[in-house]
This record gives C-alpha cells, sequence and structure tokens, in this order.
C-alpha cells in the first residue's frame, strides 16, 4: 500500500503554537525571578491572547492564514472555529484580568503556574474548535478540561476549593468516559471519524437498511450526556453551582464561559455535522432534536428558578449560566442559516456580561472576603464605579435592551421561529420559545435583586472597593462590549452567519 | 464482534456503578479507569471488524490510554490534597458544600 505524507499546513496552527510557547515563557519567568515576580506574571500572562490575535492577524494580512485544512483532515478552520477562537482568548483575558486580587494575596507561590494552566487550557479550547474528527476532537476536549480540574483545586489548603476540585474531577473524568463510549459506537457504525464522512456514511446506512438505529441511539444519548456535563444542562448539572462555590472566582468565571463555550463547539461538530441525518422527525428513526429540546426546557426551568433562591452570588451566577445554556441550546437545535449564527452570537454577548460579571465579583471578593449577596448593599454610594458595571452586566445577562444580551436571545428565539415555519413537524419548537419568554420573566428577579441591594438601600456599604488597573480594564472591555455590539451586532452578526453557511445552511 | 463489545459493556457497568456507589476517591478512580478501557475495547473491536483496512480505532485507543494515564496522574495529586485537608480519603467528608 502507498503511503502518501498528508499536507501539514503549520502555519494554520502558528497561533496555537504562539499561545504554547508563551505559557512556557509565563512559566519560567515566575521561575527565573525566584517567585518575586508580583503582578508582572500578570501583566505578562495577560498580553498572550492580545499577542496570539495580533499574530494571527499579521499573518493573515500575509497571506498564511485563513480558512483552510491542515494535517490532513484533522485540522479545519472553518469560520465557527475562527469565532470561538477569538471568544476563547477574549474570556482567557478577561479571566486573567481579574485574577490578581487572587495572586497578590492567596497564591504567591505558584503564580507561573496559574497562569500557565490557564493558557494551555486555551490552547485546548483552539484546538477543539479547529478539529473536524474525533480523535482531535477528544485530545482537545481534554486538554481543556485537564488543567481545569488543577485549577479549580488551586487554593490547596482551603477544604471548599480542594472539594470543588473533586467534584469537578469525578465529574469531568466521568463524563469524558461517557462521551469517549459514545463516540466508539459511533465510529462502530460508521467506520470513520472524520466528521463529514460519518455524516454521508451515516446518511447512507439509513437509506439502505434502518438495523444500526438503537446503536447510533445508545450512542448519541451518550455523548449527549457526556457534552452535557460540559454544557451544564440538566439533568449533568448538579456539579455547577458546588464546583463555581468552592474554585477561585476567576477560574470559576473561566469554567462558565470557557468551558460551556468549548462544549458548544465540541456539540455542533458531533451532532449538527456527523449526525445532521438524525435530526429531521420525519426520515430518521431517532431524533436528537427533541432529546436536546427537551434538555433545553429542563435547564431554563431549574436554573432560573432555583438561582432565586441563592444568597451566594457565585452559586447565583452558576444557576443564572445553567439558564443561559439551555437559551443557547435553542438555537442549537435550529438547523437553518440562523440557528448556529444565534448560538455563535449569544455565546460572544454572555462572554461579555459574564466575565464582566465575574470580574466584578471578584474584585468585592477579593477587599472584601464575602460572596454574599447581602454584602453589596448600598455598594453605590462608596464606589460606583462596580456598582454601574455590576448593573449593566446584570441587565445585560437579563437580556434588557439595548444591550447585547437582549439582541442574543431576540435572535435565538427568531431562530427557532423561523424553523418552525418551514415545517409543522417543527412545532414543537414553540413550546422552547415560549418556555424561553416565561423563564426570563423569572431571571428578572434575581438579575434585579443584586442591583436592588446596590442601588436601593438606605443604609451605606461599609466597604470601599477600589478597582485597580487590570480589574477596571477587564470591567471596561465587558461594558464597552456589551454596549457596542448590542447598538451595532451587525458586525459580528455578519461573521456569525457565516458559521452556519459553513454548515450547509444557507438562505433559499 | 458481539462476545468483545458484551465484555466492553460489562467493564463498563462495572465502572459507571462503582463510580456511583463507592464512598473511596482511589475506588472511584479506579472505576473511571474501568470505563476508559471499556471504551478502548470497543474501539479496538470496531477496528478490526468494521473497517479492517485503516487503524483509527486503535490510533484513537493509544491516545485514549495516555489522556486517561494524564487525568489519573491529576487525580491522585487532587486526592493527596484530599488527605492533606480531612486525613481520610473518604468521599462523605466533602459535604460543606450543598444546595
Amino acid at each position: 500500500m502507498e503511503f502518501q505524507l498528508p499536507e501539514y499546513n503549520l502555519w494554520l496552527m502558528c497561533p496555537e503554537f504562539f499561545l504554547t510557547i508563551w505559557a512556557l515563557v509565563v512559566l519560567t519567568y515566575d521561575l527565573t525571578t525566584k517567585r518575586k515576580s508580583g503582578s508582572m506574571v500578570g501583566y505578562l500572562a495577560m498580553a498572550g491572547p492580545i499577542l496570539t490575535l495580533a499574530v494571527a492577524a499579521i499573518l493573515y494580512a500575509a497571506g498564511l492564514y485563513g480558512y483552510g485544512r491542515g494535517f490532513g483532515e484533522m485540522f479545519f478552520n472553518d469560520p465557527m472555529a475562527l469565532f470561538f477562537k477569538v471568544i476563547f482568548l477574549g474570556t482567557a483575558f478577561m479571566a486573567i484580568g481579574s485574577s490578581f486580587g487572587i495572586i497578590r494575596q492567596k497564591i504567591i507561590n505558584h503564580r507561573g503556574e496559574f497562569f500557565a494552566l490557564m493558557l494551555l487550557s486555551t490552547v485546548g479550547m483552539m484546538f477543539l474548535a479547529s478539529s473536524n474528527e474525533l480523535i482531535s476532537l477528544y485530545i482537545g476536549l481534554e486538554l481543556t478540561t485537564i488543567p481545569l480540574f488543577v485549577l479549580a483545586a488551586f487554593f490547596k489548603d482551603d477544604k471548599l476549593s480542594v472539594e470543588a476540585g473533586m467534584k469537578y474531577f469525578v465529574v469531568g473524568a466521568f463524563s469524558s468516559a461517557l462521551l469517549l463510549y459514545g463516540i466508539s459506537f459511533l465510529y462502530g457504525m460508521s467506520g470513520t471519524t472524520d466528521l463529514l464522512q460519518m455524516k454521508i456514511t451515516l446518511a447512507i446506512a439509513q437509506l439502505t437498511f434502518q438495523k444500526n438505529f438503537l446503536v447510533v441511539l445508545i450512542g448519541m444519548v451518550l455523548v449527549t450526556a457526556g457534552i452535557g456535563f460540559k454544557l451544564t444542562l440538566p439533568p449533568f448539572h448538579q456539579w455547577a453551582p458546588d464546583v463555581y462555590e468552592g474554585s477561585p472566582t476567576p477560574v470559576a468565571a473561566f469554567l462558565s464561559v470557557g468551558s460551556k463555550a468549548a462544549g458548544l463547539v465540541a456539540f455542533a461538530k458531533i451532532f449538527v455535522n456527523g449526525l445532521q441525518g438524525y435530526y429531521d422527525p420525519s426520515t430518521a428513526p431517532v431524533d436528537w432534536g427533541q432529546l436536546v429540546g427537551l434538555l433545553a426546557v429542563i435547564a431554563m426551568i431549574i436554573g432560573n428558578t432555583v438561582a432565586i433562591r441563592q444568597s451566594n452570588i457565585k452559586r447565583m451566577l452558576a444557576y443564572s449560566s445553567i439558564a443561559q445554556a439551555g437559551y443557547i441550546m435553542i438555537g442549537m437545535v435550529c438547523l437553518n442559516e440562523h440557528g448556529l449564527a444565534a448560538v455563535g452570537y449569544y455565546m460572544f454577548a454572555y462572554m461579555f456580561a459574564n466575565m464582566g460579571a465575574f470580574a466584578a465579583v471578584a474584585i468585592f471578593e477579593d477587599q472584601t472576603g464575602s460572596c454574599q449577596i447581602d454584602s453589596y448593599r448600598g455598594l453605590v454610594k462608596t464606589s460606583p464605579a462596580l456598582s454601574y458595571s455590576m448593573a449593566v452586566f446584570m441587565l445585560s445577562l437579563a437580556g434588557i435592551p439595548p444591550l447585547a444580551g437582549f439582541m442574543a436571545k431576540y435572535k435565538v428565539f427568531a431562530a427557532a421561529i423561523a424553523m418552525t415555519t418551514t415545517d409543522p413537524t417543527y412545532n414543537w419548537l414553540y413550546w422552547l420559545v415560549g418556555v424561553g419568554l416565561l423563564t426570563s420573566v423569572f431571571s428578572l428577579f434575581y438579575y434585579t435583586n443584586i442591583i436592588k441591594q446596590m442601588f436601593f438601600s438606605r443604609e451605606d456599604s461599609p466597604y470601599k472597593i477600589v478597582c485597580g488597573g487590570p480589574g477596571m480594564t477587564v470591567l471596561m472591555v465587558g461594558l464597552i462590549g456589551v454596549l457596542l455590539f448590542g447598538i451595532f451586532p451587525e458586525p459580528v452578526l455578519n461573521f456569525a452567519t457565516s458559521i452556519s453557511a459553513a454548515f450547509g445552511f444557507v438562505a433559499n | 464482534m458481539l462476545p468483545y463489545l458484551a465484555l466492553a459493556a460489562v467493564l463498563f457497568s462495572a465502572g459507571l456503578f462503582g463510580v456511583l456507589t463507592r464512598r473511596n476517591t482511589l475506588g472511584i478512580l479506579m472505576s473511571l479507569e474501568l470505563m476508559f478501557n471499556a471504551a478502548n475495547i470497543n474501539f479496538v473491536t470496531f477496528n478490526k471488524f468494521i473497517s479492517p483496512d485503516n487503524m483509527i480505532g486503535q490510533m484513537f485507543a493509544i491516545f485514549v490510554v495516555v489522556v486517561a494515564a494524564a487525568e489519573a496522574v491529576v487525580g491522585m495529586a487532587i486526592v493527596l490534597l484530599i488527605y492533606r485537608n480531612w486525613q481520610g480519603v473518604n468521599v462523605d467528608n466533602m459535604r460543606i458544600m450543598k444546595w
């Protein structure tokens, strides 16, 4: 058998390589200064994502970077990959920016490791976004998750943090085992790990004989469970509040946005691409759309109702992120030209609002040591900058116009409505929209509760919060993102539309 | 092909049962390994019987072995932290946070 070397096309991977090297630079810098690097190592790490974007831009200008395939068929830069890579880099930037408080106070001896692990996890997400094939997808997912286990348990003497690390480890490894077992059935039924080829093989198998659908169903359920853990879709959401509460706040922020976006990419690649033939209820004996739609409904209901009775703000944000996962999955089950575009835009808007909110929580926690919602009482009089930005983030998460969160929710619901008009078999999507609208009203209650505590309390807050340079930068980035992309969403939306076009959904 | 798949299914179920019922964290780690290896047996089996003309399944199995080893290392480190904080490796200790 003649063996041909595949075309490597290594230029396409240059941003990832650069970020890997940068993580090692951060690590060695901390070591060479004999662990006395102070905030400098933080600034160095913060530069990493920006420089990676710069490298990509320079290579693009030189004509070496862009859409294309590399490493045989394993590495594939499609619009979705590039769009989500920007989200991952932005998440890493904002998470690093909000961790300056804890590197001054709590992790004196391991600053380099902290930032290096965060950057390496980002590298894993970027590889995951570019994978076009199950092996590289699985390796990317693991490279994302394994550093996060360590980061969740980073406060070694804090029982809460260790407990969070252990819970996240067990759940993460368990979910990846489920995912792997599911993938093995999908591989067995199609004989390939390439997702495009899998789509074709499964479609042929479906047309000729339908005996394999039970095995595909087992694989589908296992993969849904495995990725559902990453996405915090109920009934696989139990770990999220505990892990968010116990782990360091920047890590919780990174988990809630980065890990979720990584799960979304993996889901889109496996289901919307590989298992596309198993979506349409009229032709397929098993239909993953309704299964995931049901999970989305449960996510919206559980997330929004349980968040109301939380007294810890990190737990509240955890339940809010469960609810947001439900809204995002509405876009995911709409296989038309709006669906994946809405998912991309939603994730983009969610990144700014949620990372900003977590940054505000981190700054507050560093200076007061408290995560209780009660302790935010009357904060507007002593520290207006933090209070006003927190209020904007909360309103954006609740979906109030003209902020980005409103546009995101509108796009998701509009995608579902557009899907129902094509065929009456998709009428179940009305249920998703209805539950989504109803639970949005619930969500106003707990988001505005924070604003009520900060703005409409008679007594003055005993705390005076001073935002340092990096923390202020993160708050500003979040504010600008939420306002700018809420009022002028067209550039992002146009790019997001090319995501669904690349998956084969074009307007007709 | 069926006996091999059945073996994998039995291993997977044993691992699943172990993860859900074990109170000892080391027991949970061992059960997780069982689940990974069940998937490995599946990959190799499908490679042999479904698509014997390429090596994708076996390659995947080797990658999984490496990933499982990395995961076990991190898991052991976390177990060590648990031992330091609670002087024991039982998961019943870990109930500070509740919803």
